[in-house]
């Protein structure tokens, strides 16, 4: 096995995880406000995955997207930054936990209203056709999004014209607290690649191997031109759907079961050391650098000034609209 | 069944109504629905982690026990079918409420909404009928960002055959949303969440307030203040800072913004000359772009100054908690407007 993937899947995934407990005790103190869904048990998915993807490949993700930023390398300093609504966050303080984003990295976005990036992400992948390059577009949601609308046109488009974009379903079991079972019709999302002629493959998503090589498969297909592929990730998130969730829909047995059976990164963890590819100190010394990084983040977000007044009208439009906020009687707080 | 008129809720709802009990928001919704519910077998509700979460704000926990999940279903997310699915229903007379778990997704079920449900009566005349309700909570302060937070109500008053209300206070929400239910026409009923943390006494028993009738909140002689839901209360408390100065404020709550209740509107307006428009959703085309103009084709006779209007900017909601706090209207912005126009 290939050391630097490993040190990398295992950091990440580390990190990750470390990164969402600490923005639960920032929530939990009130220094995080409005949503926050983390990414606990799932890290695989986002791991592998995106270790899979090439520098210049796009990405879009629904919400749940703190794991997604980390796993494509943007600093976790401004990330936790937006979550505290500073101004040194990556959408500047104005998107919040559900709308990150890192352009650099082609990461275009966590999205808040589900399935709505699934066409957008189509876009892109025509984009990209349309100007003869081979980047592909990996589009992540969950079980409950395959429901709406948005994602069967998006579907039937991409398989029509054969682009090059990867649905990646995370099927955490639950849309919210509504089981698979009680929302669709069919429960292995898998299956919903038929109807559009495109190809569909499971992995295990608490395998961040499985997660790597059945994204690399993907992409080779986005690339030559055989088409999409829906691919879906078996996982399960072991918090709420979002810190104000009371769980009332599952027990608490469930949740540790699988926390103590298939943890993604206790799975990565005996792999490594069965195989003796990485020491138990090198283990232990990723760890400590993944703590560090979110004890660096978290400072560096506490420290950040939050937007200043003149944010609020900046960036309605590409080019400024003179006198806009300037209205009489329109709330005039921030010039105050 | 009793129809408590307009003017028994108004002002203080414990002198008018000897025994009351004091409820939160989210209550006393849930009480207008489990009431309608247990009147009317075809009244059902749809929607989103509405049973086994018990709704994403609480309004329908413990329906679920009560009603079984026939009558209070669960249901994929799918807001277009799910609303549409509404629409069928309705015509074939079940009334479905239906809630959209933010305004924000009324986005996906605008076809249903505009093109069908708003449309059946006239096309189809008296053999058609939506008693669909659409409960969408709304609004900003939650620090839900800018995808979760909008008011959109003002799209809705451009779609002949929609009614939209919008209550202030858990009593008229009770009140109003009983009427709702019990309305043919599809209504776009709107909550405000940061309403439902309120905690209000509504009069005892069963009571149902008419749709189109709005309240008049307090009486004054300087200036009129004309608003809905959240923005009404604001209204309320601008009042009570402007007493302190002496400035007398009569409040209009709006109630129902389709039909709306111009005639109460005037006639304040007749009487103090001034008037301030606050509403919380954006400026452009908003509901009070509309008041306006029926205050001014109405009134306009009466105005001693210009119509004021208190909103929030022509811009989404951010995020950060600072910059959402500062765009959201408040009572010390609606008395500055009012007393600018009371020095004019
Ligand atoms: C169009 C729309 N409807 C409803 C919601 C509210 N909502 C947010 S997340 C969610 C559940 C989504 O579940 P799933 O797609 O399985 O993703 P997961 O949260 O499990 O990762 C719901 C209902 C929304 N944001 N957008
Ligand atoms: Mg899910």
């Amino acid at each position: 096995m290939d050391r630097k993937l490993l040190q990398r899947f295992f950091y990440q995934m580390k990190l990750i995880r470390l990164f969402e407990e600490k923005s639960a005790e920032f929530y939990a103190y009130g220094k995080i406000g409005g949503f926050l869904h983390l990414y606990i048990g799932e890290e695989a998915v986002a791991v592998g995955a995106c270790a899979a993807l090439r520098d210049d490949d796009h990405l879009l993700t629904h919400y749940r997207d703190h794991g997604w930023a980390l796993a494509r390398g943007t600093d976790p300093g401004p990330v936790m930054a937006e979550l505290l609504g500073k101004a040194t966050g990556v959408s500047k303080g104005k998107g919040g936990s559900m709308h990150l984003c890192d352009p650099e990295r082609h990461f275009w976005g966590g999205y808040a209203i589900v399935g709505g990036h699934l066409p957008i992400a189509t876009g892109i992948a025509f984009a990209m056709r349309y100007q003869g390059n081979d980047r592909a577009v990996v589009a992540v949601f969950g079980d409950g999004a395959t429901n709406i609308g948005e994602f069967h046109e998006a579907l039937n488009m991409a398989a029509l014209w054969k682009l090059p974009v990867i649905f990646l379903c995370e099927n955490n079991l639950y849309g919210m607290g509504t089981a698979v079972t009680r929302a669709s019709a069919v429960t292995d999302m898998v299956q919903k690649a038929c109807a559009y002629g495109m190809a569909g493959e499971q992995c295990d998503g608490m395998n961040v191997f499985a997660v790597y090589e059945a994204t690399q498969k993907a992409l080779q297909r986005a690339r030559t031109g055989e088409g999409p592929t829906l691919l879906e990730a078996k996982t399960y998130r072991y918090r709420g759907h979002s810190m104000a969730d009371p769980e009332l829909y599952r027990q608490r047995q469930e949740v540790e079961k699988i926390r103590e059976q298939h943890d993604p990164i206790e799975i990565l963890r005996e792999r490594i050391l069965e195989e003796k590819a990485l020491t138990p100190e090198e283990l232990e010394r990723l760890e400590r650098e993944a703590e560090e990084a979110v004890a660096a983040a978290a400072r560096f977000a506490e420290e950040s000034p939050p937007p200043p007044p003149e944010a609020l009208f900046a960036d309605v439009y590409a080019q400024p609209i003179p006198g806009l906020g300037l209205e009489e009687g329109s709330r005039d707080a921030w010039q105050r | 069944m009793m129809e408590v008129a307009a003017s028994e809720v108004r002002g203080a709802p414990e002198a008018a109504v000897p025994r009351a009990r004091e409820v939160y928001f989210t209550e006393a919704l849930q009480e207008a629905l489990a009431e309608e519910m247990r009147r009317d077998p075809e009244v059902f509700l749809l929607g989103e982690d509405i049973g086994v979460y018990g709704g994403c704000f609480g309004v329908t926990r413990g329906l679920l026990a009560e009603f079984g999940p026939e009558r209070v279903r669960d249901t994929p997310i799918s807001e277009a079918a799910l609303v549409g699915m509404a629409v069928g229903a309705a015509i074939l007379g079940a009334r479905p409420v239906v809630e959209v778990m933010f305004m924000d997704f009324v986005t996906l079920a605008m076809d249903q909404l505009v093109n069908h449900a708003a449309k059946f009566r006239y096309v189809y005349g008296e053999q058609a009928r939506v008693p669909l309700v659409l409960r969408c909570p709304a609004g900003a302060g939650r620090a839900y960002g800018a995808t979760h937070s909008q008011s959109l109500e003002a799209w809705f008053l451009h779609v002949p055959g929609l009614k939209v209300v919008a209550p202030a206070t858990a009593a008229d929400a009770k009140g109003l949303l009983k009427s709702a239910i019990r309305d043919d026409n599809p209504v776009i009923f709107i909550e405000n969440k940061v309403l439902y943390q309120s905690r209000e006494r509504i009069p005892e028993g069963e009571y149902a307030i008419p749709l189109g009738q709005a309240r008049r909140v307090c009486e004054g002689g300087d200036v009129t203040l004309v608003a809905y839901s959240r923005m009404a209360r604001e209204a309320e408390r601008a009042a009570v800072l402007l007493a302190e100065e002496g400035v007398s404020a009569e409040v209009i709550d709006l109630r129902t913004l389709a039909p709306l209740d111009i005639g109460t509107v005037v006639e304040s307006v007749a009487k103090t000359g001034r008037v301030v428009l606050v509403e919380e959703g954006t400026r452009t085309g908003g509901a009070c772009a509309e008041i306006g103009v029926q205050i001014f084709e109405h009134a306009w006779d009466s105005l001693d100054a210009p119509i004021r209007r208190v909103t929030t900017p022509d811009i989404p909601i951010p995020f950060a908690p600072e910059l959402e706090a500062a765009v959201i209207p408040a009572a010390a912005d609606i008395a500055a407007a009012a007393r600018a126009l009371v020095e004019t």
